[in-house]
């Protein structure tokens, strides 16, 4: 039998599950302690942010939510690896990266209550994109930044985020199959939270891993557990390095799991059961850090009370910032529909005008 | 100076601005080294390399995507679907993104990009190279749905198209394509977006129509003429945003009018311009407004082709009935 092709795909991991190293020389930034603590604070922060949301959202503050929960190694380790003039597009979960680039909880808070201010970001990259509702589109869109990049000569990459059920769609095959074309700096990382609302890991697609779906695009591969923030920040910062250099781009599969429901307006118990989310709360990515740094002696109990209690006044800042926001004016909705607005549209905004005045 | 055909002045404008704007690409597929396949872009990748004039896998929402975010990222890139008839997989990127991108983020994110596509019917081609589409783009809010009906306009529209900072569609009417030559000077001069071209004066009746069918009703306004009746030909040219002013005034004036288009007829363009007549100039209407427009069908190939899309005969009796009535 002579081989036409064949392939492996290496799955990294630094830490177990328990916060134990598993033996592996560990990275350069992984070396900074006070980096890891950051990184820590970080996911922390993440955590009160999105439990702060989810009760926004039930009592009535909020609209429908998408909660992070589980995945804040996976999105922190995104996050803190790229550079900023790199462009991030997400698709509406990844705040652990977007938090680390300047986007505030306010703004998440803005969107999802109901006002498109909340993705004019004050202070994360103006390069980064909106919260991207279609399934996969984002791919796309990071793959036309990366050619942008390619065009223009510029050391810079476009990262994406989409989850294991997004991986099915053609905007995501499209975007690595160009990027193979291209050669684009493109990295892709699908965050394998197991659940694409309803429908299971092993019904959504027959690859063995969603990380080799890039092996028929000419991409780099890897599958890095994704509770394990060293290693999905490892795993980044060889894929950036690739991609800023010209060397090509690669797909990340970050394996986590979805502890929450899909969003506020899904229930989890219905299509899955407790022992497997029971299960899953072991593998939790929050402790396991804070376990490392502990046997680092870099963290305790103090530290962790006083960082929430932080994180806590840092949140109930944030919240008050958006329930004090006004109600735009109704006008608004033709502000930035144009350019400049087409005179056309001038007596319908004139009505509007006028109803929003009774 | 050159005389040219539409499909050149679309070539003329590309490399225009090309020459004169680096964030400008042109991307699709066979656009490269084949020239496009009714030959658009031809001889651009030798002028300004691979790198702006990019060949791209077969797939029509990647093309999409891609522009997208190339707009995003400051590019102005200029996206071609082969045909009209294939930019479905195309839409989801231009109204969930393209078109909304600049309001969904309050104007931090901007996607100045044009879509252009081969449009409508009568050059005998396969099923889905033929139709006629422009009314499923023109209810989308944010955009821009652009059909040049000569090459001067052609050229000029395109050029304020790919200067437009909001997204453009932007129909070339392929049975027109070579249909003749005229003088178009290479001057980067741009004609205005969101107005109507009145072709020709009138005072009994306004033929209001786009695209490959200003040809018929200039000939129709020919006939017209023979019989004694002057017919006003209005170019509607940008679809939306519309000029609707244009088109009261002429109506207002004649009294009488005729809407002819490939496209279907229920939820046709037509049938929009249609009901602002009768919201905005009902008092001055001599007789019910006609449409002249394809059925309610899909385009029959092209054996049959010719009995769907409007015809001289069609508006000329349309236009007579306009008279009849008052």
């Amino acid at each position: 039998m002579s081989i036409a092709a064949k392939f492996e795909i290496e799955y990294l991991q630094y830490l177990d599950q328990d916060g134990k190293e598993t033996g592996k020389e560990m990275p350069a930034f992984a070396k900074d302690l006070d980096h890891m603590v950051e990184l820590y604070k970080l996911m922390v922060s993440t955590r009160v942010f999105d439990t702060k949301s989810i009760a926004l959202q039930r009592t009535g503050k909020l609209g429908t939510y998408a909660s992070c929960l589980g995945h804040e190694a996976a999105h922190v380790g995104i996050g803190s690896a790229m550079r900023r003039e790199d462009s991030l597009a997400v698709s509406y979960r990844e705040y652990g990266a977007q938090l680390y680039r300047g986007v505030k909880p306010r703004e998440v808070y803005t969107y999802w209550g109901g006002d498109e201010r909340g993705n004019d970001f004050a202070e994360a990259p103006a390069h980064d994109f909106a919260w991207c509702v279609p399934i996969g589109t984002q791919c796309l869109h990071a793959a036309g930044s990366a050619l942008a990049f390619k065009i223009r000569n510029e050391p810079r990459v476009a990262v994406c985020t989409i989850g294991d059920g997004g991986s099915s769609k053609g905007d995501f095959y499209g975007a690595i199959n160009v990027a193979g074309a291209q050669n684009l700096p493109l990295v892709a990382v699908i965050v394998n939270n197991q659940w694409a609302i309803s429908v299971p890991r092993r019904i959504q697609s027959g690859s063995g891993t969603l990380a080799q779906k890039g092996i028929a695009a000419g991409l780099f591969c890897i599958q890095v557990d994704g509770n394990d923030i060293i290693a999905v920040r490892k795993a980044m910062e060889d894929a950036l390095e690739r991609a800023r250099s010209g060397q090509g781009g690669s797909v990340i599969e970050a394996v986590t799991y979805r502890l929450g429901d899909h969003t506020t307006a899904d229930d989890a118990r219905r299509y899955r059961g407790e022992q497997e989310v029971k299960d899953a709360w072991a593998r939790d990515p929050v402790p396991r850090l804070r376990k490392w740094l502990e046997a680092q002696g870099k963290w305790d109990d103090a530290k962790e009370e006083a960082w929430k209690a932080e994180c806590d006044d840092w949140m109930d800042n944030e919240v008050n910032a958006y329930l004090e926001s006004k109600v735009q004016p109704a006008t608004a909705m033709f502000d930035y529909l144009y350019a400049e607005l087409p005179a056309d549209l001038e007596k319908q905004r004139e009505l509007v005008a006028s109803l929003d005045r009774k | 100076m050159a005389q040219i055909t539409l499909i050149e002045a679309v070539t003329q404008a590309l490399a225009y601005e090309m020459r004169n704007d680096d964030r400008v690409v042109v991307l699709g597929e066979d656009v490269g080294v084949n020239g496009g396949v009714f030959r658009a872009t031809q001889g651009l990748q030798e002028q300004f390399g691979e790198m702006r004039v990019i060949d791209t896998p077969l797939d029509e929402g990647t093309i999409a995507g891609l522009t997208v975010g190339l707009a995003a990222q400051g590019m102005r890139p200029v996206a071609e679907a082969q045909f009209e008839g294939f930019i479905y997989p195309m839409m989801e990127h231009i109204a969930c993104h393209a078109a909304r991108m600049r309001n969904r983020t309050r104007g931090r994110i901007t996607v100045p990009a044009v879509w252009r596509a081969p449009w409508g019917g009568g050059i005998r081609a396969p099923e889905h190279h033929s139709e006629a589409n422009e009314h499923l783009f023109t209810n989308i809010p944010g955009l821009r749905v652009v059909l040049p009906s000569s090459p001067a306009r052609a050229y000029g529209l395109l050029l304020a198209a790919i200067r437009d900072p909001d997204p453009v569609i932007f129909f070339e009417p392929k049975r027109i394509y070579r249909q003749y030559k005229e003088e178009v000077p290479d001057d980067g001069e741009a004609l205005p977006l969101d107005v109507c071209f009145v072709l020709r004066d009138g005072t009994d009746v306004t033929l209001v129509t786009w695209g490959a069918q200003v040809k018929e009703c200039l000939e129709a306004a020919d006939a017209l003429a023979e019989k004694g009746i002057s017919a006003e030909v209005i170019d509607v040219a940008t679809l939306t945003p519309l000029d609707f002013d244009t088109i009261a005034e002429s109506v207002t004036k004649t009294g009488r009018c005729v809407i002819v288009h490939e496209a279907p007829k229920t939820a046709g363009f037509g049938a929009e311009i249609a009901a602002r007549l009768s919201e905005e100039c009902l008092y001055s209407l001599l007789a019910p407004v006609e449409r002249v427009t394809g059925f309610d069908t899909h385009i029959p190939l092209f054996r049959l082709e010719m009995k769907y899309l409007p015809s001289v005969e069609r508006i000329v009796e349309a236009a007579e009935r306009t008279l009849a009535a008052s």
